[in-house]
């Protein structure tokens, strides 16, 4: 008879064994503010569709008190994900090569988040010149 | 006693006599050099003959003595106790099941490493004397990192994922799996794209990127999962479009 | 073996997952300055959502391409991960969770598409 007896570990809490694990974990949970958000527009183009009174309602409800606490941490959730998205995008990317040599990993992050903030840059000037130049 | 001493945690195991693991603390004498692996081994020769481990090379390549040492999953014979001031905690592998003591069931790991086909699968069958398969170091490169794995299992250990669902392919074998499809001589990919693409394969993974974090030879398995998970979306959407019936094909 | 293999379905909602995942690093934080604080800190004018420009931008095929782009993408991303974080805290409620978690993202979907298509062009 064997005398074999492997013990198998639970799994319950492993997230609470190793800090690179409790980081995952609040990473991962930026996606419930990133739901919160596309939940937010989409109220919005639902209210834009319904005229003019939804739409002022709808801007109204933003512009309150609750809603302003909870878009502020829409924004720090935003911000963390962008930062942790382009962190691990060295690990999700093919191997890339210029001029025969590996591209470092912190170089890809680092253009990421430059990425990021170019395209930032952009969107706001773009939303500045169509509300602030177009409409006057 | 004029040496100074050190407090060594393990849990231990023992089947005929455990329900379940409990930790026992041990003293050893210290010094600047001494690795986790020295450590445990002056419990097993001067203090205490019945705990179990594996090891062998005593100088990471071998694989056998991965292990969790404060919490972290690393090799006994890289890991030194002056890294650890407060004293060390040392537990079998995680994700692992326990055999005894420090000592961990590799099968399932095993037969995910046969799954992968880690074997040259040639392109196209040569005589002997038609000479050797050639490759510039160029090509070599290609695939050289993920040929550095020594099957230590450490990457299971930090992959919750592989603690989620036993039968995920994982790390390891995954970075193996890449290393011959990316090999100029193997013609299997095609093969092992059904691995690939399965229930058990890379989208199990959701990039957590610790596997790649502990790796003691830098494969950077998570890698290897996460090109996996481009190949194998090509191959969803564009199946159609191949001749049916390939080789490794599962609609 | 290989008969044993049952392909994953992944690949579509991982690239959809991936997409938005891109879209909210890039411009998400910037989006919610815009839409939630650039008035009140005087960015941007205060008509700068009035009715009339949403309208406007809305009609617009740009526009609509742009609203549709952030609120689905928006939702498919959140509701994959969220889906994965619910297997990582043990529940594997499976098809229960998948259509709980999935179907906001595509009642999201459908809904802007209808509000966009009612807005008209
Ligand atoms: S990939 Fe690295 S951590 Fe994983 S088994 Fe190979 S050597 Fe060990
Ligand atoms: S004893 Fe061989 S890797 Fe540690």
């Amino acid at each position: 008879m064997s005398a074999r007896k492997p013990y198998v570990r639970p799994m319950a809490g492993w997230w609470r064994r190793d800090p690179f694990f409790v980081e995952y974990m609040v990473h991962e949970g930026t996606a419930f503010f990133v739901w919160l958000y596309a939940l937010e527009l989409l109220a919005g183009v639902l209210c834009l569709a319904q005229g003019k009174a939804a739409w002022d309602a709808y801007r109204a409800f933003v512009a309150s008190v609750p809603l302003l606490i909870l878009n502020a941490a829409i924004f720090a959730m935003m911000l963390y994900h962008g930062y942790t998205w382009f962190k691990i995008m060295p690990r999700t990317l093919p191997p890339m090569k210029v001029g025969g040599k590996r591209v470092a990993g912190a170089t890809i992050t680092a253009l990421g988040l430059g990425g990021a903030l170019v395209a930032s840059v952009l969107l706001f000037g773009i939303v500045w010149m169509l509300t602030s130049g177009g409409a006057q | 006693m004029s040496a100074a001493m050190a407090k060594v945690s393990v849990l231990r195991y023992r089947p005929e006599q455990d329900e379940v693991p409990v930790w026992q603390d041990y003293q050893v004498p210290y010094s600047d050099d001494m690795s986790v692996l020295t450590a445990l081994n002056y419990i097993k020769d001067e203090l205490d003959g019945t705990l179990s481990l594996r090891w062998s090379c005593r100088q990471a390549i071998c694989g056998s003595c991965g292990m969790m040492i404060g919490g972290k999953p690393s090799l006994a014979c890289k890991t030194f106790l002056r890294d650890y001031p407060e004293g060390i905690r040392v537990e079998a592998l995680a994700h692992f099941p326990i055999e005894r003591d420090l000592v961990v069931v590799m099968d399932g790991f095993m037969d995910k490493l046969q799954k992968v086909k880690p074997y040259i699968i040639p392109k196209e069958a040569r005589s002997l004397d038609e000479g050797e398969y050639l490759q510039t170091p160029a090509e070599m490169d290609l695939y050289a990192q993920f040929a550095g794995c020594i099957n230590c299992g450490l990457c299971y250990a930090a992959c919750p994922q592989v603690g989620l669902n036993p039968d995920f392919i994982g790390p390891g074998a995954i970075a193996l799996l890449h290393r011959y499809n990316l090999d100029s001589r193997d013609g299997g990919s095609a093969e092992r794209m059904a691995l690939i693409n399965s229930e058990v394969g890379v989208f199990n993974c959701t990039a957590v990127g610790y596997c790649s974090e502990v790796c003691p030879k830098m494969v950077d398995p998570a890698n290897a999962v996460n090109v996996g998970k481009m190949n194998s979306a090509r191959d969803y959407f564009f199946r159609f479009m191949r001749p049916a019936g390939e080789k490794g094909e599962c609609r | 073996m290989n008969q044993a293999l049952k392909r994953s379905h992944e690949p579509i909602f991982w690239l959809l997952f991936g997409a938005g995942g891109m879209l909210a690093a890039l411009i998400g934080a910037m989006l919610v300055l815009i839409t939630a604080f650039a008035v009140p800190l005087g960015l941007l004018p205060a008509d700068a959502f009035s009715y009339a420009n949403m309208l406007a931008f809305a009609q617009n095929l740009f526009g609509k391409a742009f609203i549709l782009a952030v609120v689905a993408l928006f939702f498919w991303h959140a509701v994959h991960r969220i889906f994965h974080s619910l297997h990582d805290v043990g529940i594997h409620a499976g098809t229960g969770a998948r259509v709980l978690c999935y179907g906001t993202a595509l009642a999201g979907t459908l809904l802007t598409v209808w509000a966009l298509w009612t807005i008209g062009f």
